[in-house]
């Protein structure tokens, strides 16, 4: 419990939170990280898996995308964009690696759920004489929504835990301050800056399930989520 | 005096075949803790979450909770769960393997009580109506058909824990994510790679391997697909 106190200490310091180093700065950067890379993956990734999914085709890509995000490590991918001529660029190894491993889940999720709108409805559309735009837009986008938003959730869920990785390969966010920690030899700031990310995801879970409970609902999950 | 040699290391190149002859043992090495890893994590968390599964569809109660602990552990990122549990490990491979069975339990716990949900209640009663008492239900009809979905959560749980040990290298104790992390800090692109690729090959073949006995431990699925 020893620790626990210390970490409290290290947090209670007003010094801690000023500066380059402190924890604002960082907190900062990691909301503008998750923000900006879950922006950017939607705009890659919803349009693609929209169309995908009213043409009904490239299930498999769409499906088998994920699986394969899943096993290639996060680190991994830090690591090799930090050593290729990208590395240069401040920022830029972290965003595309926390972009591609957003744009897996907002893909499958949208995908699946544009495919998973009942059949008769989208038939019963066409036979009052919708175009397909209107389809696509009216009935099922919207019906596919509570899907696409679990698929945003755990985009932007994976995107705070990536980023918090990025700190090992230099990348900005409160996960640097739990490598300092590291180097300092410093538990107590190693355990302060877990708490600060550990917090700061449950902040960003606990946002989207208020906004699906807020959700009118027809755009909530129904029982099968 | 003699020139510098003019290898591929010397050059630093992605690709290298001397990196393969030369650190032969490192690697070997590497490959062991991170099965070492994963191996274990998995196997622990696999003993953990059956009963935890059991008894949250026994007791209706337990349910909740049990999913909401879960959620909440597995949404905590990879780095600030092995840096919560440094008080209480320390620097050390137990330290790895503790956060690496959190985050498997949470996905198997998860998938084995969706395949015990799953169970048709008529099958459930079929199997009292011949007098089955509940282990016997539990062992013979209701564990068997919620394997598919439980050997499907074993199998994401096993690919993430591949990824998520690399993570271990801030502890020193990641496997191939040790190299990885010595690689980034000497610049050194080939062992990077090498042990890049690596963790995907291993993560893949773990896949395929409990693939091959998920279709061994459930003949019928294959029976009714033919």
């Amino acid at each position: 419990m020893n620790t626990l106190t210390d970490a409290w200490d290290w947090l209670a310091d007003s010094a801690h939170w000023a500066g380059d180093d402190g924890i604002w700065h960082r907190l900062t950067q990691h909301l503008v990280l998750t923000v900006v890379c879950l922006l950017i993956s939607c705009l890659i990734a919803l349009p693609v898996a929209l169309v995908l999914g009213h043409l009904g085709k490239g299930g498999a890509l769409a499906v088998n995308i994920s699986n394969v995000g899943r096993a290639v490590p996060t680190f991994a991918v830090l690591v090799l964009l930090l050593l290729t001529p990208l590395g240069k660029w401040g920022e830029g190894p972290t965003v595309v690696a926390l972009v591609l491993f957003a744009v897996p889940p907002l893909l499958t999720n949208a995908y699946v759920g544009m495919r998973g709108v009942d059949r008769s409805v989208v038939q019963a559309a066409r036979g009052m004489g919708m175009t397909g735009r209107q389809m696509l837009w009216r009935v099922e986008a919207p019906l596919a929504l509570p899907l696409i938003m679990s698929g945003v959730r755990i985009a932007a869920v994976q995107l705070v835990a990536t980023a918090t990785i990025a700190a090992l390969a230099g990348g900005g966010g409160l996960g640097r301050i739990i490598t300092a920690g590291f180097n300092l030899a410093s538990t107590p700031q190693v355990v302060a800056g877990a708490v600060l990310v550990a917090v700061f995801a449950l902040l960003v879970e606990g946002v989207f399930e208020a906004v699906e409970r807020l959700a009118p609902g027809w755009a909530r999950k129904t029982g099968k989520g | 005096m003699t020139a510098p040699p003019d290898d591929c290391l010397a050059r630093n190149e992605w690709i290298c075949g001397d990196y393969l002859s030369t650190r032969r043992e490192i690697l070997t090495d590497a490959v062991l803790q991170h099965l070492e890893l994963t191996a274990l994590s998995v196997l622990i968390a696999l003993a953990i979450a059956l009963p935890l599964a059991v008894l949250a569809r026994r007791w209706g109660l337990a349910a909740g909770p049990v999913l909401a602990v879960t959620t909440v552990l597995y949404t905590i990122p990879s780095l600030a769960m092995f840096s919560l549990l440094l008080p209480v490990y320390g620097l050390s491979e137990t330290l790895v393997i503790a956060g690496l069975v959190l985050y498997s339990l949470t996905l198997l716990v998860r998938n084995i009580l969706a395949g015990l949900r799953a169970v048709p209640e008529d099958t459930r009663q079929a199997a009292r109506g011949m007098g089955y008492g509940p282990i016997r239900l539990l062992l013979t009809v209701e564990l068997p058909l919620a394997l598919p979905a439980a050997m499907a959560g074993l199998r994401i749980a096993t690919v993430s824990a591949v990824s998520l040990a690399t993570v271990g290298a801030i502890v020193g104790f990641g496997g191939l994510g040790n190299l990885i992390y010595s690689g980034m800090n000497t610049y050194f692109k080939a062992q990077v790679l090498t042990a890049s690729v690596l963790c995907v090959v291993i993560a893949v073949l773990a896949d395929l391997l409990l693939l091959g006995v998920q279709r061994l431990l459930t003949p019928w699925t294959r029976a009714a697909r033919a």
